[in-house]
């Protein structure tokens, strides 16, 4: 039995219908995630952030990444907008606002739910039980839909790679953290602006400062509910949408956007061939009544052409009997008279030789006489 | 000898759209190797912020949208009974499946592992059933098969295997069922790919409907796209038509027009109840509110109105000009979705603009397409029906 239902599912995994099962949809199931339980996280305090930029030179170095231009050491690189790229899998930017200069470190912030987990066809994205967001290069096809989907704007592409190019991004030293060492960049930062710890102890931690400082922190730990919450969390003393940050995203789960379209797939999988061929059979049926009706409508036709062609037909035959006795009648007189007429004349006509041949006889026989008193008289006269 | 200056006259008219063509292969061949030997960087715009350019908004989106005639016009023909439109199934299912083939060929150029791709090894062992370009690109997959078979009939009777021919068409009807289901799903996931980004694409343009949106814009699509493959191939392929293909032509273009006039109705309908579901009025008349009236208004009403005026006076040149006008709107709706009203919100300086080598490789891939459908449809029985299977 087990085999067989491995088996049923395997057809309807290679049919696609596993589309519609969606085993990592955790929106789908109407259940609120709230993180796996104990997992890791770092909450930024922007309020402390100088700028420094040590988190992205210990980052360079741990992730082993390109040198960069210009020494970690110059801080003119703050004076341009950057995002996290291909060489940094984290940038910090500075920010004017208006409580002052802000500086905000910017790298992946490891959703509770990801959207780039969520929108990945060959799920090389997966969030791990301990918190980092972790990507597969090697099953990336480099469709970039997760750099489509991201609301922080942080995947990147090695586009000028031409055979094996690969999304970056931040792994929130996946490694070092299995390792039990802090993250490349918690470690560098000399002004404890950064925390690591569990996520929900972070949450409880950011609450504390807030509510020791209200005058210091803006009421609000950034990550710990948008987009379905995510293990990186920010403090900022100025609204975070001063500071690049958007305040719109909402708290919606990413997956939660697109489950409601995949839930329709297995009902147009389902319904619409029953549609089409009830279409279609409608379509036959009415086809095959319009071709009952036509030959009804064609036999009831012939029926009666037929009547009416009996009709016809007695009619003529009547006429055609009338006809024929009247022209037998006519031809029986025609006979007659002729009978009688053909009687007439050859009476006429026996009568007639008759009376020639007595006349002849007669001639002939006055003839004789007369030979024969001749031919006494030569006989007397010698 | 003045036969034989007409047919030098000929050659000439015929050379130039040879050099035309020549040079746009030569150019698109030499992008070619460009792409394969220095990656995607050197030949496009691409950013992180757009990773999809217009090879996706272009040669996908349309891509998919305008090859929406075949599903449209088999559904007519072998589902809805509308047996008069037969004749012009077989162009349909052919610029489908050229129009699916060429969006794959494009999709081995935009992704950054096309080996990948064509093996479809991570795609089927490692399923990732919550996204829709999972089920886009299974749907399309399929979809490309069941167009493979339905177009195998007009090279089997080219070469004359009768057998393999009849089996061919005897499965018509269930794999225009097939085709039908498929279209519907990936037509309109291609609009729900979108549906993950709320915070980039223009509010005008997203919305929960979205889906509703693309699937229903396929149908708008594949009907003028009917009507227009119509018009070309007339010029071009006029001494190839049978008497059946003329002679039900010009009704197939007035029942197209009036079929695309409703559903440009609901679609204009739809539209508006988009914009009132997110009750985004207020936007309509920003810079982007003003962009989608034009959109709305100017390729969805007008042609909408003009279809049905030139079915009703059976203008035929109103409703061949209608048909471009309204595939003109169609693609202008993918490129907003997909470039244009995409990432809104950041300043013009990081916004993405295709550079010339994109555009030439789009313009290459079109280029292409007519060439493989001029080959086919001037030798196999495109246009006419073979002598030896009239009865189909």
């Amino acid at each position: 039995m087990s085999i067989s239902r491995r088996k049923f599912l395997g057809w309807m995994g290679a049919a696609g219908v596993g589309t519609t099962l969606g085993k990592k949809a955790g929106a789908a199931s109407g259940k609120h995630f709230t993180g796996h339980p104990g997992s890791l996280g770092v909450l930024h305090d922007m309020t402390r952030c100088v700028g420094c930029r040590s988190c992205e030179e210990a980052c360079n170095q741990v992730n082993e990444l390109p040198k960069p231009e210009k020494p970690f050491k110059d801080t003119s690189v703050l004076d341009k907008k950057r995002r996290a790229d291909t060489k940094a899998y984290t940038v910090v930017n500075r920010y004017e606002t208006s409580r002052g200069t802000v500086f905000r470190k910017i790298q992946c912030n490891h959703c509770l739910e990801p959207a780039c987990a969520s929108v990945c066809f060959v799920t090389a994205f997966s969030k791990q039980p301990a918190g980092p967001v972790v990507y597969d290069p090697s099953v990336c096809v480099g469709c970039r839909y997760c750099l489509m989907a991201c609301p922080f704007e942080i995947p990147s592409y090695q586009y000028d790679d031409p055979f094996t190019p690969e999304v970056v991004k931040c792994t929130m030293c996946a490694p070092r953290i299995e390792k039990g060492q802090l993250p490349g960049c918690v470690e560098a930062c000399p002004k404890e602006a950064l925390t690591f710890g569990k996520r929900d102890d972070l949450v409880r931690i950011a609450r504390k400062r807030i509510n020791k400082y209200p005058d210091r922190y803006v009421d609000h730990i950034y990550g710990e509910k948008e987009m379905g919450g995510t293990s990186w969390m920010y403090l900022s003393g100025v609204p975070f949408t001063e500071i690049g940050m958007r305040e719109d995203l909402g708290n919606t789960p990413a997956p939660a956007l697109t489950s409601g379209a995949l839930h329709v797939v297995p009902m147009v999988v389902a319904l619409w061939p029953v549609f089409l061929t009830g279409m279609y059979g409608m379509t036959k049926r009415r086809e095959k009544i319009a071709a009952l009706e036509k030959t009804e409508a064609v036999q009831a036709a012939i029926e009666k052409t037929d009547a009416e062609g009996e009709d016809k037909l007695s009619a003529a035959m009547e006429k055609a009997n009338t006809e024929k006795k009247k022209a037998l009648e006519k031809a029986e007189q025609e006979k007659e008279k002729a009978v009688r007429e053909a009687l007439e004349k050859a009476e006429q006509e026996k009568e007639k030789a008759v009376r020639e041949a007595l006349e002849k006889a007669e001639q002939e026989k006055e003839k004789a006489d007369d030979d024969k008193t001749a031919d006494d008289k030569p006989e007397e006269e010698s | 000898m003045s036969e034989e200056t007409v047919s030098v006259d000929n050659k000439s008219i015929f050379s130039i759209f040879n050099i035309i063509t020549g040079i746009i292969v030569f150019v698109g061949v030499i992008l070619t190797i460009l792409r394969f030997t220095k990656g995607l960087g050197a030949v496009t715009n691409l950013s992180d912020t757009q990773p999809w350019g217009l090879w996706i908004g272009f040669d996908l989106m349309c891509g998919v949208a305008l090859a929406a005639g075949g599903y449209t016009t088999s559904a007519a023909c072998y589902i809805f009974g509308m047996k008069k439109y037969h004749s012009a199934v077989r162009p349909a299912i052919l610029t489908a499946f050229l129009g699916y083939s060429i969006v794959l060929l494009s999709l081995l150029y935009d992704v950054g592992r096309p080996d990948r791709l064509m093996m479809a090894y991570p795609f089927i062992i490692q399923q990732g059933t919550t996204s829709l370009l999972f089920e886009v690109g299974l749907c399309v997959l399929l979809y490309l098969t069941v167009l493979l078979l339905e177009f195998t009939p007009i090279p089997l009777e080219w070469l004359g295997l009768k057998k393999a021919r009849d089996i061919a068409v005897k499965v018509t009807m269930v794999l225009t069922i097939f085709g039908v289901v498929l279209s519907t799903l990936h037509q309109s996931s291609l609009g729900a790919l979108f549906l993950i980004a709320p915070s980039k694409l223009h509010p005008l343009w997203y919305s929960p409907f979205i889906a509703v949106f693309f699937f229903v814009s396929s149908i708008i699509a594949g009907l003028s796209m009917v009507i227009f493959e119509g018009t070309l191939s007339h010029r071009a392929f006029h001494h190839k038509m049978d008497e059946t293909y003329l002679a039900e032509h010009n009704p197939l273009v007035l029942g197209y027009a009036k079929a695309a006039s409703l559903v440009l109705f609901g679609y204009f309908v739809i539209k508006l109840m988009g914009v009132a579901a997110g009750n985004h009025w207020y936007l309509l008349s920003t810079p982007y509110g003003i962009w989608f009236l034009v959109e709305v208004l100017g390729f969805v009403a007008l042609p909408c109105f003009l279809f049905a005026i030139g079915a009703r006076d059976k203008n035929l040149n109103l409703i061949k000009f209608t048909a471009v006008w309204s595939v003109i709107g169609i693609v202008l709706n993918r490129l907003n979705v997909c470039m244009i009203a995409f990432n809104w919100h950041l300043p013009l300086n990081e916004r993405y603009i295709p550079n010339w080598m994109e555009v030439a490789l789009s313009i290459f891939m079109v280029t292409v397409l007519i060439l493989i459908f001029r080959f086919v449809a001037t030798r196999m029985p495109v246009f006419y029906e073979h002598p030896d299977y009239k009865e189909h």
